[in-house]
């Protein structure tokens, strides 16, 4: 053992290390056809993980001089992904089942894309944040493109693949700009570099590369367009994934880099931010209305998400910060118990598009309902939790002076009432199509929607004891009102 | 044991757990889903009774408390006002006998729908619907704030919709039911702006917080959220002017009317007025508003029940009147006698109600000059509802006779002469209406065939006229440790035994039973007669005074000419506006969408544009770029 460094602190980086890596050896041994299986012991593995993350409350310590940094942030953080990832390797199962090759590695890669979410929320450097986010983003890559035959995932594929190369391109120009001007990756240094000096325009440059990088991960309008396509092509429950936990860790690691490293120039990016999540808000959610695929609309739909979730940044306090983690737990079930149903609905029609949801609700009762939960907690409905999470962000705004800004989200959640009820509309209301029948739902799947639909609906009733733990890590994170 | 006090919560739990297991899982398995729910309200029975148990062997009295709450909701900080909503139980003296006399009687109604149900197709649905109540009912009771009182205070206005409308398929029903939602809708709103108002004026829903800003800071500001408040009560409770609802509420299925129209919901405005006492006490004009509001509803309920056919519409004046009674008892300023009555009459009116409901499964009619002599047949039915017309009467020793008595003491105590005339007034005709009733009904002529009603239904009967017997001497006054001494505001009051009072309105009492025999059993007066004489009189009365006909005018002319009013200004304009928004919106998504061209060149050059967008922005100056 190196002196002086605690490696303790890894375990939870290292077991998933290691959890990938057994994957692709029992791969090995395991006969070709019962390959799928490798998916429970992922889960179960996922969930040992999760319990290990439990001894690491309250831990806040820093390993490596600040390249890494084990905080409560971090941690909440770890959770959500691990939580994600379960959820997500329950409902893949069955599209895993009908794959007919490479099955084992799906589940690998998928842990390995949640080790690198990981390694982006812990980073307190610039390099191993880069790392971290390329560990992610590259095991998207081969995820997006898993289905191999169909047109439409390769091509998702390949879109992902360019434009997250330019995105990273232009991530590492920021940083490498920040870097030269700062002389040190290490976050905490940088604030403290920039703190004293007033801005430079290269360092304007270098925090609007950021941003974009950024932005693009997080699908912030205009740096969204590939999502739409890349979700739609995508196998269903990556698109969950790519959807829930790549967007919260990119979101994670912005809000290191931004309020810790740049507190300094708040205001000059606080205004972009501003900007950007107007925009997304108001393009995310107008452009959803006109779709017919539910994949499209949801991804639009989560692209609207990422507008509101950005108001925690404008915020700039540990309220806004507490919205944030708080709004994120919430848009983790709402969003992969919808996909779920799309998941299960798809293995059993083949098809995507809105119309063949007509009378899901004979069809299907409990596909019916959890999407209509998902639905309205994502519309932001009381009593649900998406209400009291956009709530959270709109009082964490509106305490800032920006009421205008919160009307406007306000605004646009009305509008994507509207969509949302499209949806409903046709599950409930309309007749099913003749000569279909009862829609067979997966043991597993169902057990992971109704606890999403539960934890969506107690969580809207009684909110405090998350908040509270929201609001709490927000504050050691972040202990500013200002 | 503490515990059992801080998990007070738990008591409206198993009647929710029926009601969600009746609808979803048991609704077809009739007699599995009217025994779960008589198996949940008897587990919130026996853990009411272990509450009153504890406050009593813990000395908790009206002045300490003792409240458990989690925070259900906060927000707000420096530039937001704080928004606190607990999610919590209060409990006093107050509470706990209210929690008792809920389950107790639900307990009861429960047991006797039984057999009164019996065959009906809604059979499941309507015990569902019972156990629905009972948890909003017992979530009211607990409730330590005004937010939460509301919730439930809208639940069980719910209930009673859905229950008077019961037997939807009847016109009058769904009529009957409508009515009792629109008329308590013009309570509920009163009371919602009244408790919003208290909050922005305090800052707190919290009952006891509340108490406390109210007894530091009280004037004449209170006045308008104190009568907004007031509305409540006056709604829910069928106080004058809003007691319409009522008689109408009797199209529901009688064990309803017994636990929902007469035993509980209908107390609750009651109290929610003793809830937030100190609110009212305070104000000199909104108590004497509140006193004799009480007193004339008494009156006026009294009068009209005296000539009218149904049984149950008879009993539902009397419930008025009764209700009438409570509130001027805490309009004048006493707290413990309201509510004393308010127990007792739980019991004798639930009594009174589910032997009518035994009379009506017999006789199949409700116009009681097309019963008769059915004392002989159904002795226990006639014995009990004898009992509970004694105890309604206020004859001695029973119920009825120490809960009223113990009103006229105060309201002439307190110098209310003029309403202690016009409550002893009340108390003859009383006596004299629901003596007409046990004349007519049990005694006479026999004119239909009727037959005792199922032990399911008896037993209940026997049990509630043992308690419209025996409940009052916990408020008897040579009691040591009577009633009020636990259920008061502010310091215990102790009536002083007035034998004058009791005499007086005993005399009244005998006075109206004799005149009802001298009438209808001796006939040595003819009623026909005498309401030709004053044809005029009895037609205003018989009809109620024509309020209804007043509100179905002012309903018709006012109201819908102004609510048509607002429908074509909103199907014209607002909707025109927001079509045309609504359009647009869908235009723009259409259009917007065509940005995607699926083109991933397009797609870069829109990244890389945008980054030089923003650059050239951040770098001028005049666009709010660096300096």
């Amino acid at each position: 053992m190196i002196a002086g460094i605690d490696f303790s602190l890894l375990t939870v980086e290292i077991f998933t290390a290691a959890l990938g890596l057994g994957l692709l050896i029992i791969n090995l041994i395991v006969p070709g056809n019962q390959r799928s299986a490798t998916g429970y012991l992922t889960v179960l593995g996922l969930l040992g993980i999760l319990l290990v993350t439990l001894s690491y409350e309250g831990v806040e310590k820093t390993f490596m001089d600040g390249m890494y940094i084990i905080d409560p942030f971090a941690t909440f953080f770890k959770r959500l992904f691990l939580v994600a990832a379960i959820l997500v390797t329950i409902s893949s199962l069955p599209f895993v089942k009908k794959l007919g090759y490479n099955e084992g590695d799906f589940f690998s890669l998928l842990v390995f894309a949640t080790l690198g979410m990981m390694v982006l929320v812990s980073a307190g450097e610039l390099i191993t944040l880069y790392l971290g986010l390329e560990l992610m983003t590259i095991s998207f890559y081969i995820l997006v493109s898993f289905k191999k035959k169909d047109a439409k995932s390769c091509e998702a594929g390949i879109k992902y693949i360019i434009l997250s190369a330019m995105s990273s391109a232009l991530l590492l120009y920021g940083l490498s700009l920040v870097y030269g001007l700062t002389k040190t990756t290490i976050i905490e240094q940088i604030a403290s570099t920039l703190a004293a000096g007033t801005m430079q325009p290269l360092m304007a440059l270098g925090i609007i590369f950021l941003l974009a990088g950024f932005g693009f991960k997080i699908s912030l309008v205009p740096f969204h367009m590939w999502a739409p396509d890349v979700y739609e092509g995508a196998p269903t429950p990556i698109t969950a994934f790519l959807a829930v936990a790549s967007k919260a860790a990119a979101l994670a690691a912005f809000v290191r880099i931004f309020l810790i490293g740049f507190p300094a120039y708040q205001e000059y990016w606080i205004t972009l931010v501003i900007v950007l999540s107007v925009l997304t808000m108001v393009l995310g959610n107008l452009v959803a209305i006109p779709q017919t695929n539910i994949k499209r609309l949801l991804a639009y739909s989560s692209i609207s998400q990422a507008g509101y979730l950005l108001l925690g940044i404008v915020a700039f306090s540990s309220m806004g910060i507490g919205a944030i983690l708080f709004f994120s737990i919430i848009y983790v079930f709402t969003n992969v118990g919808a996909f779920m149903v799309v998941v299960a609905l798809s293995t059993s029609t083949g098809s995507h598009k809105i119309e063949d949801y007509s009378g899901l609700y004979r069809r299907a009762p409990l596909l019916a309902v959890v999407m209509l939960f998902c639905l309205l907690s994502l519309a932001g409905l009381p009593p649900l939790a998406g209400f009291v999470g956009k709530l959270y962000l709109f009082i964490a705004v509106i305490e800032k002076g920006y009421i205008w800004l919160a009307l406007l989200a306000v605004l646009m959640s009305m509008v994507s009432v509207y969509y949302y009820l499209l949806v409903v509309k046709v599950m409930f209301l309309k007749e099913p199509p003749q000569n279909s029948g009862i829609i067979k739902v997966p043991n597993g799947l169902q057990i992971a929607m109704v606890f999403s639909l539960i934890l969506i609906i107690v969580l809207g009733i009684y909110p405090k004891p998350l908040s509270d733990l929201a609001m709490s890590v927000a504050h050691t994170f972040f202990p500013f009102s200002f | 044991m503490l515990k059992m006090l801080s998990n007070a919560w738990l008591i409206p739990i198993p009647p929710a757990v029926a009601f969600v297991l009746i609808v979803l899982v048991t609704k077809r398995f009739k007699l599995l889903s009217a025994l779960l729910a008589i198996f949940a309200i008897t587990l919130s029975f026996i853990y009411s009774i272990g509450i009153l148990l504890e406050v009593l062997s813990q000395g908790i009295t009206m002045n300490n408390p003792v409240e458990y709450s989690v925070n259900w909701l906060s927000l707000g900080g420096e530039t937001i006002r704080p928004l606190l909503i607990e999610a919590g139980v209060l409990i006093d003296p107050l509470t706990s006998v209210m929690l008792v006399v809920v389950t107790l009687v639900a307990l009861l109604v429960e047991i006797y729908s039984l057999g009164y149900m019996k065959g009906d197709p809604g059979f499941s649905v309507f015990f569902g619907y019972l156990s629905f109540f009972v948890m909003s009912m017992l979530g009211l009771v607990l409730a330590n704030n005004y937010f939460m009182m509301f919730i439930f205070w809208e639940l069980v206005g719910l209930c009673s919709y859905l229950l008077i409308g019961f037997y939807f398929h009847k016109h009058s029903a769904a009529k009957a039911s409508k009515k009792a939602f629109i008329t308590n809708r013009w309570g509920d709103f009163g009371f919602m702006l009244g408790i919003f108002s208290l909050f922005l004026i305090f800052g707190t829903f919290n009952f006891n917080d509340l108490a406390e800003a109210i007894g530091r800071q009280h004037g004449a500001f209170l006045i308008i959220p104190a009568l907004l408040v007031l509305a409540g009560p006056i709604a829910k409770s069928a106080q004058f002017p809003l007691h319409v609802w009522l008689p109408d509420a009797m199209e529901g299925p009688t064990p309803v009317s017994a636990l929902i129209h007469a035993a509980t919901m209908v107390a609750a405005g009651v109290y929610l007025i003793a809830r937030g006492y100190i609110l009212f006490t305070g104000l000199e004009a909104v108590s004497f508003a509140i006193a004799y509001i009480g007193g004339f509803t008494a009156l006026f309920a009294a009068i009209i029940a005296v000539v009218q056919f149904d049984i149950k519409r008879i009993i539902a004046f009397s419930t008025v009147s009764q209700l009438g009674y409570m509130v001027m008892a805490l309009g004048v300023g006493s707290l413990s006698a309201g509510i004393f009555h308010l127990t007792t009459h739980a019991f004798f009116k639930a009594l009174l109600f589910l032997a009518a409901g035994s009379v009506i499964h017999a006789a199949h009619t409700q116009n009681i000059f097309e019963m008769g002599g059915l004392s002989k047949s159904m002795k226990i039915t006639t014995w009990s509802f004898i009992v509970g017309a004694l105890s309604l009467s206020g004859i001695f020793p029973l119920a009825g006779f120490w809960s009223k008595d113990e009103i006229l003491l105060v309201t002439l105590e307190k110098g209310f002469t003029g309403l202690y005339i016009i409550g002893s007034l009340v108390a003859f005709l009383t006596a004299f209406y629901v003596f007409r009733l046990v004349f007519v009904v049990f005694f006479g002529k026999k004119k239909t065939r009727a037959y005792e009603s199922p032990l399911s239904m008896t037993v209940p009967l026997m049990v509630l006229a043992f308690l419209s017997i025996t409940s009052g001497f916990a408020g008897a006054p040579f009691v040591e440790k009577g009633f009020s001494s636990f259920i008061y505001f502010q310091e215990p009051h102790h009536v002083q035994v007035n034998f004058l009072i009791m005499i007086g309105s005993t005399v009244l009492a005998l006075g109206g039973i004799a005149l009802a025999w001298a009438v209808y059993v001796k006939k040595l007066i003819d009623p026909v007669l005498v309401t030709d004489r004053a044809r005029s009189l009895y037609v205003v009365v018989y009809n109620k005074f024509y309020i209804d006909e007043i509100y179905h005018w002012l309903f018709y002319r006012i109201m819908m000419n102004i609510g048509k009013a607002f429908n074509w200004n909103d199907r014209h304009v607002v909707d025109g506006i927001f079509d045309g928004i609504a359009g647009l919106t869908r235009a723009a998504g259409a259009k917007l969408r065509l940005v995607h061209t699926g083109n991933l060149q397009n797609y870069a050059l829109v990244i890389f544009a945008s980054v030089v967008i923003i650059v050239i922005w951040m770098a001028v100056p005049v666009l709010g770029g660096i300096q």
